[in-house]
């Protein structure tokens, strides 16, 4: 079994490389068979590789072939499996496969049927190989091609030029991580002389002390990097306009998997991080600032999906903070519970949007809760999830990050308080969300229900979403065991109260209507709050006037090559004199001879001006 | 040596006058036989320096050169009488100031 996990990425990369070629001439049956056929057999086989693993929970390594070799510099396309890479794996081809087979009714009537699943298989693949490999150049092989499968689906509605728009701004800006990931890498291969995770740690740690500037300048960039694909503060504008692509998508890329790359990086890479403190304390601010401004943002929203999309990027904060109070196994528990959660709440979202004649705004929805019974439960779950409460899934791991963060030394305390405030947030939004679609007088009628391949995916979510949280992931091995002491309780009971208080104030406001906000937000200072928090703390139009603005400055005054001016005029005058001189060539003999004659004159009267003695 | 003896500088003053006088025809003609024909007279007027030095100087170079020049202008006027023809031809006209094609 272990000697067949390269099968697992090459499916679904097969099925893609099939589905674009011959994808226009297969009829739409086989196209959905090979689409979600592909990421199926990929999640059997993951899970056979994953009994055979919890059997004998040994990491293994498998190496196909030599990459490259430079000198000393010799990546190898090889395997890395251990705990960690099962979680990541399971993730991405179980929710996957329910994300695949839920597109197949979602996007029954789409004409580019065949490109869609051609996109999501290779992104399947991409997004295995960066998780499976066992140097960071794989990695980032498979790095940069989920996003590349991010930008292609973000914008894959390409003929509305602002979709074109939002895939182009999502590749950009996390391209600005990514390029700081390289720089990131080169200098780990400079100092340590090796990519390989597993032996880089190894040396990293014979050659640097604790607070090495070295590893703190290494980290601090492989950190941009993940915070530019995890869309944390300050490079997390792209997620939001990632919603333009078809939600679906939104759910396995921009919830799932993609965006928690980031973590999976950190936590991958932790090693290093632990070398440099200060880095492991960005990661963690980062994190809790990118929590609490998102779910401001998401409380003001009205875009169902862009409601979801903040909450992702506040959800990643949370597994950011765990990962700076040096909680991995927390962080990657949330990463896992979330991606079940926020893959369950964009599908029923999707379901909505599908049978809502592609209506985002909520407040033009409501009364849906007997309309769509489905969806309702399934965002029911969600949302309870999402804004753990207790028994769910989000509960066991949100309440876990808490906890760690308070007993961190120094600013524990400080950011269990911020946290708790998110999590605060977090629920009156998800329930804001719930109130407003699900309950009151009905707005617009949905024109059909969801069939069973749309109930299927998100009944299975549901399941997962409620009982994630008692699944006990196999990373016991990977990363170093925390102090394991408890704090005091009446700090777990704060955790836990706090979210049922959230959900309680958003019923009080959206449901029966007994506590009147409408003074509060209408008054001037709750109005300008709400339009700074709408417009997502003014981020984007501060990049817009920092960078987009004048960038385009600069490219309309280059755009008439002023450099060329120079050359331009030496052609211009040039031209001038064979303008001048072409004229004298009439075409006329006797205008020659006449010519010719008296350059004669001219000519002999000036010699025998100069020397008479010719004479 | 006896007989008419004429100053060189007369015979000189004679032969930049025939120069002048073709090269005037040469400007100011239009038609191409005429053009030919101060061409000629140009010739003439060149060669008949050349005569006039050589008996000046008692030397037969003039004359060898004389010779030299009245083939060369039997030559011309063989080629120039063959472009003459052409010219008639492609343009129905002696007058060269209508062969103007070559302008820039």
């Amino acid at each position: 079994m272990r000697e067949l996990i390269w099968l697992i990425p090459l499916i679904p990369l097969l099925s893609s490389v099939t589905l674009m070629l011959a994808g226009s001439r297969l009829p739409r049956l086989m196209i959905g068979i090979a689409g979600v056929g592909s990421v199926g057999f990929a999640a059997l086989l993951t899970l056979g590789t994953g009994i055979n693993f919890m059997a004998n929970p040994e990491p293994f390594q498998l190496t196909l072939w030599t990459w490259m070799q430079v000198g000393s510099f010799a990546p190898g396309v090889a395997f890395y499996f251990d705990g960690l890479t099962l979680v990541m794996m399971s993730v991405i081809t179980g929710v996957g496969f329910l994300i695949h087979l839920f597109s197949t009714e979602f996007m029954e009537r789409d004409e580019s049927y065949a490109r869609y699943f051609a996109y999501l298989n290779m992104f399947v693949a991409a997004m295995l190989v960066l998780v499976m490999a066992d140097n960071l150049l794989l990695l980032y092989l498979g790095w940069e091609g989920v996003g590349v499968c991010s930008y292609l689906l973000v914008g894959f509605w390409y003929q509305n030029s602002a979709n074109g728009q939002a895939a182009r701004k999502a590749f950009i800006v996390t391209r600005i991580g990514d390029t700081a990931m390289a720089l990131g890498l080169f200098l780990l291969f400079t100092e340590l002389g090796t990519l390989d995770i597993q032996a880089m740690v190894g040396i990293a740690n014979e050659t640097w002390q604790v607070g090495d500037n070295v590893a703190l300048i290494a980290c601090l960039l492989l950190l941009a990097g993940a915070v530019g694909k995890s869309a944390q503060l300050p490079l997390h504008t792209w997620l939001p306009d990632a919603m333009a692509g078809p939600t679906p998508v939104s759910a396995l890329i921009h919830a799932a998997t993609m965006v928690t790359a980031g973590v999976y990086l950190i936590a991958r890479t932790h090693g290093l991080f632990l070398l440099a403190p200060e880095a492991m304390m960005a990661v963690a601010v980062i994190g809790i600032a990118t929590t609490l401004m998102a779910a401001f943002t998401a409380l003001m929203q009205s875009d169902i999906k862009r409601i979801l999309a903040y909450s992702t990027i506040s959800q990643i904060g949370y597994m950011f903070l765990a990962l700076g109070v040096g909680a991995w196994t927390a962080g990657i528990f949330h990463l896992m519970t979330h991606a079940f959660f926020k893959a369950l709440l964009f599908l029923g979202s999707g379901a909505i949007i599908h049978c809502l004649h592609h209506e985002h705004n909520i407040f033009k929805m409501g009364g849906l809760r007997t309309r769509m019974p489905v969806t309702f439960w399934s965002f029911m779950i969600g949302s309870a999830a999402l804004a753990a409460l207790p028994m769910t899934s989000g509960f066991f791991s949100k309440d876990q990050i808490l906890l760690q963060a308070y007993q961190m030394p120094g600013m524990g305390p400080w950011l269990w308080l911020a946290g708790l405030l998110g999590a605060l947030l977090t629920a009156v939004y998800s329930f804001r969300l719930v109130f407003v679609v699900f309950f009151g007088a009905a707005k617009t009628e949905p024109d059909k229900d969801t069939g069973w391949r749309m109930a299927l995916p998100l009944t299975v979510l549901c399941g997962l979403s409620l009982i994630g949280g008692y699944f006990i992931i196999p990373v016991q091995d990977v990363f170093p065991v925390g102090s394991g002491d408890h704090p005091a309780h009446w700090v777990e009971y704060v955790s836990i109260s706090v979210p049922l208080f959230g959900v309680l104030l958003a019923y009080l406001i959206f449901h029966t209507g007994q506590l009147k906000v409408d003074s509060l937000v209408n008054s001037r200072i709750g109005q300008t709050l709400r339009q700074f928090w709408l417009s997502g703390w003014g981020i984007d139009w501060l990049y817009d006037r920092l960078f987009v603005r004048p960038y385009y400055a600069l490219s309309g005054m280059l755009k008439s090559e002023p450099v060329d001016a120079i050359y331009g005029l030496i052609v211009a005058i040039n031209q001038t004199f064979n303008h001048w001189l072409s004229a004298a060539q009439t075409g006329r003999m006797r205008w020659y001879i006449v010519s010719m004659v008296f350059g004669l004159v001219v000519l002999l009267t000036l010699a025998l001006q100069i020397s008479p003695e010719v004479l | 040596m006896d007989g008419l003896n004429i100053p060189l500088n007369h015979i000189l003053l004679v032969s930049s006058l025939l120069f002048a006088i073709g090269m005037m025809g040469l400007m100011i003609r239009r038609n191409i036989i005429f053009i030919l024909m101060s061409l000629e007279v140009m010739l003439n007027s060149a060669a008949l320096a050349f005569v006039a030095a050589g008996a000046h100087w008692g030397q037969p170079d003039g004359q060898i050169v004389f010779m030299l020049i009245l083939t060369v202008a039997a030559a011309e006027v063989a080629v120039g009488l063959g472009l003459v023809l052409q010219v008639q031809k492609r343009f129905k006209t002696l007058d060269m100031d209508h062969a103007n094609r070559m302008r820039g």
